[in-house]
Order: structure tokens, then sequence, then C-alpha cells
């Protein structure tokens, strides 16, 4: 991956170069330097403690979008024994901003959606920055329908800036298309698992969103309008965005304790992007956990909880 | 979600200035100056031009539904500020100015009521409450009038005019989409039948959820309907955006909307469709 680092990850970085040059450096007898790269290894240990444990909202932020941090086919390659990657659908295009397939995850078949952003200039225009239009919705739509009709659990990874604002995508009517899954999500008669990984976008996350379990990354945020563009409307000031981003509560623990969420999934202390390997293996375990819980479930009754569970969302007084 | 909500609030706050107190105002569609009394007669609709001017959810529940028979539901709903968001103003002052301004507690109105004889669910939104966004409240009307719809083994209509999700609310506004979009898939499944009619404007959020759901869609002429705002869209591909781009007319075009229905015609069209799915024989009265 490319060294990318913000700008509170700074110090870090700089110690864990210092770290590692130390260390290629390092002869086998050196006892004085060992000593030394031991008491450097401890001070990163506090430093990476120090950072990470008192995370402000925006760097909350700026973490799930961080450019390092995994993204679907990351995950893909980490979590499942195989995946047969699906294409289109089957109305007027492949949508690559969303990935759909057939997993097998631990020993289950199980139908994976997820979000996919680029990298680089290029992946990044392949994948339309993981904005997604009227088709990819269908798609995911598409592969749903096909996983309830063989009894498969439908994964969803959710990391998008929004549905795409374009001419193509209103001309093929992305509301529709959002409002369409949110409906056909409702009574799909297996499990469903959703999971933040990094930005829920608005309507572009909700579009894959209505799930018996929702689930945030630790560091993922979940909002109905993006801290820019609420801070634009409300402040006129798009450097208002880290103000905005507290007023509307988009953190995972936030979202907990409003019961818009299920859970929240931790991630390796210094956040997902710093230790991929282990973030996938957490994700691994708790998809197959709750797939199994679910799976235990009645599918009238599972319904029936779905229905309930987004019905009670909301705060007024009468 | 709100994006069309600051450019709205221009128009809105010119009409409120203007609806009340004058005894004129000028057509958004031709720039005409019409008579209020004569406008208000003629549904808000611009006798020289017949653009439709908004109109407020009461007249709207007046337009459509037999004289008398309207009850309205959950009338004391109110939202709360649980979020305690910091804006400009702050969202528990903002309700409360809004409530004293419009005389009304929320962006829609709900009840049951007659049309031609047909018992029906009935919801109208208001543009007017904080451009028709859709907070807790609004999901919540909207939920309760799709089960009482369900239990009555009624028909539920819902006129949309919204600019979306209410912010100020943060991701339970989001969810909101979620509640009503999941009910009505349950109301579809046990037989019910729901006609959406969409208003200048229909974006955002309502229409990524009820609004697009209908089983009828019908539209006003000429009403903005987009998910995007239009700037934004602009603003992302970099080019002008063609004439008629989100209006009723490119959604008919491309296939998402049943037909465009001028408003003094809508309650004589509602009344066909009431009568193809439920038949003359079971009106109360005509
Ligand atoms: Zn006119």
């Amino acid at each position: 991956m490319a060294k990318f680092y913000l700008d509170f990850e700074k110090e870090i970085v700089e110690l864990e170069e210092k770290i590692n040059k130390k260390r290629d450096k390092l002869s086998s007898d050196d006892e004085k330097e060992k000593e030394e790269l031991k008491i450097l290894e401890n001070e990163l240990d506090v430093l990476i403690e120090e950072v990470y444990s008192n995370l402000t909202t925006w760097q909350r932020v700026q973490l799930a979008r961080h450019h390092n941090r995994p993204y679907t086919l990351d995950y893909v390659s980490r979590i499942t024994d195989n995946f047969i990657e699906l294409h289109g659908d089957r109305l007027y295009a492949d949508d690559t901003s969303i990935v759909v397939g057939l997993a097998l995850i631990g020993s289950k078949s199980m139908v994976l959606i997820g979000h996919q952003k680029g990298r680089d200039t290029k992946s990044n225009i392949y994948r339309n920055f993981g904005m997604t239009n009227p088709e990819g919705y269908r798609k995911a739509l598409r592969l749903m329908k096909l996983g309830a009709k063989f009894k498969k659990p439908i994964i969803t990874l959710i990391d998008t800036p929004g549905a795409f604002p374009g001419k193509g995508s209103e001309e093929r009517c992305v509301a529709e298309a959002i409002a369409r899954n949110l409906y056909e999500m409702a009574l799909l008669r297996v499990p469903i698992v959703c999971i933040i990984t990094g930005e829920g976008g608005s309507g572009g996350a909700l579009g894959i969103g209505i799930g018996d379990r929702v689930l945030m990354l630790e560091n993922s945020i979940y909002s109905v309008i993006s801290p820019e563009g609420c801070a634009s409307i409300i402040f006129r000031d798009v450097n208002k965005a880290p103000l905005a981003a507290e007023s509307l509560k988009i953190t995972s623990y936030e979202l907990l304790e409003l019961g818009l969420i299920d859970d929240v999934i931790p991630e390796p202390l210094g956040g997902a992007h710093r230790e991929v390997d282990k973030m996938a293996e957490i994700l691994k375990n708790r998809i197959l956990k709750e797939v199994e819980e679910l799976e235990k479930i009645e599918p009238e009754i599972l319904i029936e909880k779905r229905i309930k569970k987004f019905g009670n969302m909301g705060f007024w007084e009468e | 979600m709100s994006w069309f909500k600051r450019s709205n609030d221009g128009l809105l706050t010119k009409e409120r200035r203007d609806f009340p107190k004058g005894l004129w105002v000028k057509c958004e569609g031709c720039g005409g100056i019409l008579y209020i009394k004569e406008l208000k007669r003629n549904f808000n609709v611009c006798i020289k031009c017949n653009y439709h001017l908004k109109m407020g959810c009461d007249d709207y529940v007046n337009m459509l539904v037999d004289d008398g028979s309207f009850i309205q539901t959950d009338a004391n709903m109110r939202s709360i500020d649980f979020l305690n968001f910091k804006g400009k103003e702050k969202y528990s002052e903002k309700l409360v100015n809004t409530i004293k301004k419009v005389n009304l507690n929320e962006a829609i109105k709900t009840g049951i009521g007659l049309i031609s004889g047909y018992k029906v669910v009935i919801g109208v939104m208001d543009f007017s409450f904080i451009g028709g966004s859709m907070g807790s409240v609004v999901g919540e009307k909207v939920k309760r009038s799709i089960e009482r719809a369900m239990s009555e083994h009624i028909p539920l209509i819902i006129v949309s005019a919204s600019g979306g999700a209410r912010m100020m609310e943060g991701l339970a506004s989001l969810m909101q989409m979620a509640k009503t979009s999941i009910k009505l898939a349950e109301f579809s499944r046990d037989g019910g039948l729901y006609i959406s009619i969409l208003t200048n404007p229909t974006t955002a959020g309502v229409m990524a959820s009820y609004a697009m759901l209908g089983d009828i869609i019908i539209a006003e002429p000429e009403a903005l309907i987009g998910f995007a705002g239009p700037r934004v869209i602009k603003q992302t591909i970099g080019e002008k955006l063609p004439e008629g781009f989100q209006s009723s007319e490119f959604v008919l075009e491309h296939g998402f909307v049943d037909m465009i229905v001028n408003r003094k015609e809508m309650k004589e069209k509602l009344t066909e469709i009431l009568d193809f799915f439920i038949g003359g024989h079971n009106r109360v009265k005509r």
C-alpha cells in the first residue's frame, strides 16, 4: 500500500520508520542497540494507545475515509475461501462501484455484496469513487433475491460517500432503485447482516443497509448527509464540517447509544488500516457468529423482527 | 439528503410573506401577477400558464376528500431536538418558530376520509414546514397511516412535497426511509393498495422511499422530482443540465411515474382508479 497517513498519525508513522531503520541495521549481538529498540517499541505502544483512545469525531471521520482503509475486495481476499464475482443488473449495465458475488466464508455459502472504492486515480475512476448508480443497487437486489431463493445468508459491506449524483443516475432513477431495495430487503426470507466498514453515506449506504443485524466497525461513520454537505447548508461554510460531524452524531458508539445500529465491531488499535489481516479475521468471525445465530430463527419471525426494529426508530413526543 | 433546502428556503419565505398578507402573487411559471383569491379558487394553479404553485396540506386535503369527511389522526405528534443539534438556529427553536409561523405541528397531515365515497387513509405533506423535510414524526405518521390502512383494509394515498430527510435529526431521519418503505412492503404483501402523488418538489429521502413505492404513482405537472439536487449534479458532471431535467415530464419519459395529472383533475382521476380497484359497489356514498 502507498505511504499515506493523517496529520494525527504523523508522529506514529515517524516513530515506526525510526524503529524499522534501527531494526534493519541491528546486528544480533549488539545488546545495547537491542535495548534501545525495545524502549522505542514501548514508546510506540504508548503513543498509539494515547492517540487512538481519545479520537475526536473528526479524526474518526478521517479514519473512516482513510486512504489505506480496507475495502470490500481487501476483505474478500482474506475472509473467503472462494469468491465467484457476478456482474450486471440484467437491465442496463454493470456498476463497478458495487461488488457482488457468491462467497464461501468458513464453510458457509453466502451472498456477499459490498461497495468498492479505488486507491489511485485510475482505480477510483473505474470504481466511480465508490458512488453507486441505479444499476449498482439493482445488481445488488438481483443477488439478494438469488440468495433468498437458495436460502443463502446475505452479507453487505457498506462504504460509500453516497449514491452518485449524476445525469444518468437521475435518468435511470436512483431514488427508485434505493426505495425498491429497502422495500424488497424487508421481506427477504434469509438472514441479512449489514456492516458499515467505512463511510455510510446517506441513502447510498442505506440502499444495501436493511439488515437483521446492522453493525458498524468502530471507526466507521453513518450519516444522513456528509459533514461537508451539512456544514455548507447550516453554516454556509464547508470548513465547519468537523462541527457538523459532531452535531450529526455519526460515529459508531453514538449511533449505538441512539439505538440506530445493533452493535459496534471493535477495530485493532490504531484502526483497521494498521492491521488489515487482524481486522479481516475479526470481521469473519463476527459474520459467522451472526449468521449462525440468525439461521436459528424462523424466516417469518426474522422478517417480523426486522420490520419491528426499523419501525421503532425515531424520537418524538405526543 | 436535504440538498434542496437552501434554495427552496428563499422561495418559501417569499411565498409566506406574500400569500397571507398581500392580495397578489407572482407566478413562478410565467411571471404573471395573480390575484390570490382567484388563484385559491383555482387550487393554486396559475390561470394564465397552468403552473402548479405549492399548496398547503389543509387545502390539498379539502380538495381531495368529500366535504366534512376528514378525521385527522396523530395530530399532536411533535418533533423533539433529541440530538441537541448545533446549527445557526437551534432545532428546538426552529420547531417552535415554524409551528407558530405556519400553524402546523409537522410537515405531514394524516387522517381518514372519503374520496367520492371511498374510505381511504390519506397523508398530505406540506412544504412550508421546514421544506417538507422528513424527520421522526413524518416517518412515524406515515408508518401509522400504513398500519391503519392495513388494519381497516382500505387504500392509502400519500401526497408528497419534500426536500428530503431532516438532517437536524441525524441518522434517525435517514432511518425513516427504512421505516416507511419496510412497512409499505408489508402492506403490499397483505394486498393493500397505495397511490403515491408527487408534487413540487419531491426529492431526496422522500423520493427514495415511499414516494416511489406506489402501486400507482401520479405526478403533478412541472414538479421538481429527483434524488440529488440540481446544483450538486451540475458540480459533479461539470456541465449545464438540459431543460426540464428532473421534472415530472422527465420522470414520466424515463418510465418512473404512471401519469401526470392536473391538480384540478386529481380527485376525478383518483376516483377512477379507486373504481377500478375497489369497484363502485363499495362506495359509502357518492
Ligand atoms: Zn403562470
